[in-house]
Order: C-alpha cells, then sequence, then structure tokens
C-alpha cells in the first residue's frame, strides 16, 4: 500500500498506524500524529487503520519560539 | 506575582529554544537567565533519525516549565490540531496559542485566534494567546476563558522594541487582574525593562537572545533588564513633570554675588 508520510511517498506492508510507525522506524516516544489532518492520539493509534493514499504527518519536539 | 493557569513561575522570563549556535548555547542561555519557561514546537521527524529525541533530552534536562506553540499555523483547523498533538507529546495543558494571518508580519489572525481559543478551552486547555494589544479582541479572548494574555510588543523575530506603547499601558490598566506577557519582537534588554515598568508580568522573547553576537551575555542582559524593570515597577516612580524642580536644596545657599 503506498501512503504519504511527512509529504513524502511511502511504501508499507502493515495496515495499521502503530505498526506503520515501526515498519518506518519511528520508535521514539515523543511522536505526535495526524491522519490526513486529523489527530490521531497515542492510545488510538493501534486501532487506526490506514488504506491507500492516507496522508500521515509525524511530528516530534523541536525548537520554538 | 500573578499565578499563570495557577502556576507561579520562579522568573519573569520565558525564553525560546530556536535559532541558537548550538545546543551547548542553548542550555548556558536558559542556566544564565535563569528562564522558567520554555517555548517548543512540533515538527516533522524523519524516521530513524531521532532528532526530535535528541532535541527533547536537552530541553527536559534544563528543569523548566514547557510551553509548546502552534508556530506557523494560519487556520484555527491547523492550530487546533497542533494543540492536540502537543498535548499529547508534550503532557501539558499549556498551549501557546498562535493563528497567523499575515505573512509579512506574523501578524495574528486575531478572528481566528478567538475562535481557536474557545475551542481549546473548552476542550480543557490552558490557552496563552499571541495576540495584538487590541483592547476588544483581548476581552474577547477572557470571554472565552483564558485567563492569559500574551501581546506583541511588535513583530516577530524584528527586534523593534515596544512598536504600541499607549496600546500596552491601555491594555494592562483595562485588565490589572490578568497575568500578561508580553511576547515577540523584542531585540534589547532595555525593551524588556520598558515592558516590565509597564506593569506586564513576564516577557517571552527569543531571537533576540538566540541571535545577539553574544548570546549568553544577551541572556544575563535580559535577565538583569526584566528584574529591573520589575522592581521599578514594585518601587511605585514618580510622575514626569513638564518643568526642572532642582533637586538640591535651595534654602542655605551662599550668595556669592
Amino acid at each position: 500500500m503506498n501512503i504519504i508520510v511527512n509529504g513524502e511517498d511511502k511504501e508499507i506492508s502493515n495496515t495499521k498506524l502503530h505498526e506503520v510507525l515501526i515498519e518506518l522506524g519511528y520508535t521514539g516516544k515523543k511522536l505526535a500524529t495526524a491522519l490526513n489532518g486529523n489527530f490521531v492520539s497515542i492510545e488510538d493509534r493501534e486501532n487506526t487503520a490506514l488504506s491507500e493514499g492516507d496522508k500521515i504527518e509525524v511530528l516530534s519536539p523541536q525548537q520554538g519560539g | 506575582m500573578k499565578k499563570f493557569y495557577g502556576v507561579k513561575i520562579e522568573s519573569q522570563m520565558m525564553l525560546g529554544t530556536s535559532q541558537y549556535p548550538s545546543p551547548s548555547i542553548l542550555v548556558s542561555c536558559f542556566k544564565k537567565s535563569k528562564a522558567s519557561v520554555a517555548t517548543v514546537s512540533l515538527r516533522r521527524e524523519s524516521g530513524g533519525n531521532n532528532s526530535g529525541k535528541s532535541f527533547w533530552s536537552i530541553i527536559k534536562d534544563l528543569d523548566v516549565k514547557i510551553l509548546p506553540n502552534t508556530a506557523g499555523c494560519y487556520s484555527v483547523k491547523e492550530a487546533i490540531t497542533t494543540a492536540h498533538m502537543a498535548r499529547d507529546v508534550f503532557d501539558t495543558k499549556w498551549i501557546k496559542l498562535e493563528v497567523i494571518g499575515e505573512e509579512d508580519t506574523l501578524q495574528p489572525d486575531v478572528f481566528g485566534l478567538v475562535e481557536a481559543a474557545k475551542i481549546l478551552t473548552e476542550d480543557g486547555f490552558q490557552v496563552f494567546p499571541y495576540t495584538t494589544e487590541d483592547l476588544v479582541v483581548a476581552e474577547k479572548l477572557l470571554n472565552v476563558g483564558c485567563e492569559v494574555l500574551m501581546p506583541w510588543g511588535s513583530p516577530i523575530g524584528s527586534g523593534q522594541g515596544l512598536n504600541n506603547i499607549f496600546g500596552l499601558k491601555a491594555l494592562r490598566a483595562h485588565f490589572p487582574d490578568i497575568a500578561m506577557v508580553v511576547d515577540a519582537g523584542l531585540g534589547l534588554p532595555s525593551h524588556a525593562a520598558i515592558a516590565m515598568e509597564l506593569g506586564f508580568d513576564a516577557i517571552l522573547l527569543n531571537t533576540a537572545i538566540a541571535k545577539a553576537g553574544d548570546p549568553v551575555t544577551m541572556a544575563e542582559a535580559f535577565s538583569h533588564a526584566i528584574i529591573s524593570g520589575s522592581l521599578g515597577r514594585k518601587a511605585d516612580p514618580m510622575e514626569p513633570r513638564e518643568m526642572a524642580s532642582p533637586s538640591t536644596p535651595v534654602f542655605g545657599k551662599a550668595f556669592l554675588e
């Protein structure tokens, strides 16, 4: 299945969001996610199924003013 | 000192974490300034890169309160989604709410700001709205549940200082019991001192320190300025006069003509 993660095309084999994060190397605990512009909490990732063409945002703590 | 959503902060300086020459200089600036709050953001993470993890390990060791922002958001939806993501990651109800309305000045979209503040407050967030000095907007923000206001000094990163002292004075006078932070646009320690002399409760700055030739010394300078301005306010300054008034007594002066 092909999805878009942080603006980049990715081909993935898993379908659940929490599995996809691991598959793509996102192993840290301090990660926030959104699916097609909607927030997905840490608890909800396990039950969030992805579909072809979905857009995922994976964010982490960074510098801010 | 006023509390921020019930929290007493140790110093009246809040400091951004962006644009420092190096992580070690960032840490030194926090230590030297004794800043009590750090602003942070959320940005895209590359898989396996762990840049967020390394940044977070630096920030959590600072032992300061964390204030996540919604910097760069131009719509209510974007700001709300970012706020939820920040609460998930940083485990805090605090959110520095930015809804930007204009690209060149980074001026807040105050209409979107009030709308987003209402939604987030109802959802349990404790909102620090980045706003202008507009009284009507301030009142609407308070009406939707904000307990803190963050008026700008001047456009973000401009270093211009306080562009509308009259407006800031009016804001302070109209809402004397509300915790207020002058956020953005300061360039010099004297700007921070003036803001504190006007009666504001804290200063939030970033670029003025991070982009100084010697950021650590500038952090110390701002720290002193904030304390000086705050003490000056507490000391009840004299009223300015139109004309001179001799400070040395005239009585007892010798006649030497």
